[in-house]
């Protein structure tokens, strides 16, 4: 017969085992904090473009191209950010995963991914039929509300802490939607500074 | 009362198998690598218990082909399910009793 100790051995791998599996434990809060900075400098750019090295912009003086241009141009930072922000996240993903003996690319992560990208693909498509549209103003709260739901969605296969940062997120989107003329200081706060401190926290919770 | 012990289960008394058992129920299938990675044994090792789970019908095979690598998923049965549930009450009685005690 088995004593205590072994049933409360066994309870206990249950418990990790169940943890373990489910959870994609190798997620960086250090990328978080990298994505938010990439995220405030891409703003910041956004930012000295509109209101310093056009300071016609909002005036008649403007054509229609040169505003197309600027737009365009805003679009290309915002995929470059979201680009770097990803390839730094699979980077210190990696990382973290050979350090803690496990792979990158498990049952769990791809879950993880497969939750993801629903609704990060539809609320790309979402956002890019509004740009065609030009419904520019709306675009910063899709892309923070699909986000959002990107991370509640896929929240139940890695830390707690990402559905918070989901629903902050969304918060975020519907504030965002109701002041359309601060879409970059939204996008700044959503994607930079809850980034930074979503990933700090989880940085100094689960790496340290 | 019932003693505890009818609720502990003579297979899953294993805890290699316990641990295969309680991987498969929070997920809907699990593939053999990544199952082999998180309990951590050898290739024939966890063959041999999937093979007592699967002769128990705890746990079903699903094989399908992902290009031409052939991919192995388990996914636990209402069987499994129930006996793994049962087993677990077992084991927190015992626990519950001894600190009585």
């Amino acid at each position: 017969m088995k004593d205590k100790e072994d049933y409360e051995k066994d309870l206990a791998s249950i418990r990790k085992m169940m943890e373990r599996s489910v959870k994609f434990i190798s997620l960086s809060g250090l990328s978080g904090v990298l994505a938010g900075i990439y995220a405030l400098a891409g703003s910041a750019y956004g930012y000295y473009t509109l209101y310093y090295a056009q300071p016609n912009f909002e005036n008649y003086g403007t054509t229609n191209q040169d505003q197309r241009g600027l737009i365009l141009q805003l679009e290309i930072v915002a995929v470059l950010v979201l680009l770097f922000s990803l390839g730094t996240g699979l980077i210190l993903s990696a990382r973290k995963a050979k350090k803690l003996g496990v792979t990158v690319w498990n049952a769990t992560s791809k879950q993880l991914l497969n939750d993801l990208l629903i609704p990060l693909c539809s609320g790309g498509l979402v956002v890019i039929v509004l740009l065609t549209k030009e419904y520019f103003s709306l675009a910063v709260p899709m892309c923070l509300i699909f986000y959002g739901l990107a991370l509640i969605q896929s929240s139940r296969n890695t830390y707690d802490e990402i559905k918070y940062l989901g629903f902050t997120e969304i918060i975020l989107g519907l504030v965002s939607a109701l002041l359309p003329n601060y879409g970059l200081i939204f996008s700044a706060l959503g994607f930079g500074v809850m980034h930074i401190i979503y990933g700090a926290v989880m940085y100094f919770r689960y790496e340290n | 009362m019932k003693s505890p012990f009818e609720h502990l289960d003579k297979v899953l008394e294993h805890s290699i198998r316990l641990q295969i058992i309680s991987v498969l129920v929070v997920n809907d299938t699990y593939d053999f690598n990544s199952l082999k990675e998180i309990v951590g044994i050898s290739d024939g090792a966890l063959a041999s218990h999937i093979k007592a789970l699967e002769k128990e019908k705890y746990i079903t095979v699903l094989k399908s082909f992902v290009g031409k690598k052939p991919n192995t998923k388990y996914k636990v049965t209402e069987r499994g399910r129930t006996i793994f549930k049962k087993h677990l009450d077992g084991l927190e009685q015992l626990i519950k009793q001894q600190r009585l005690k």
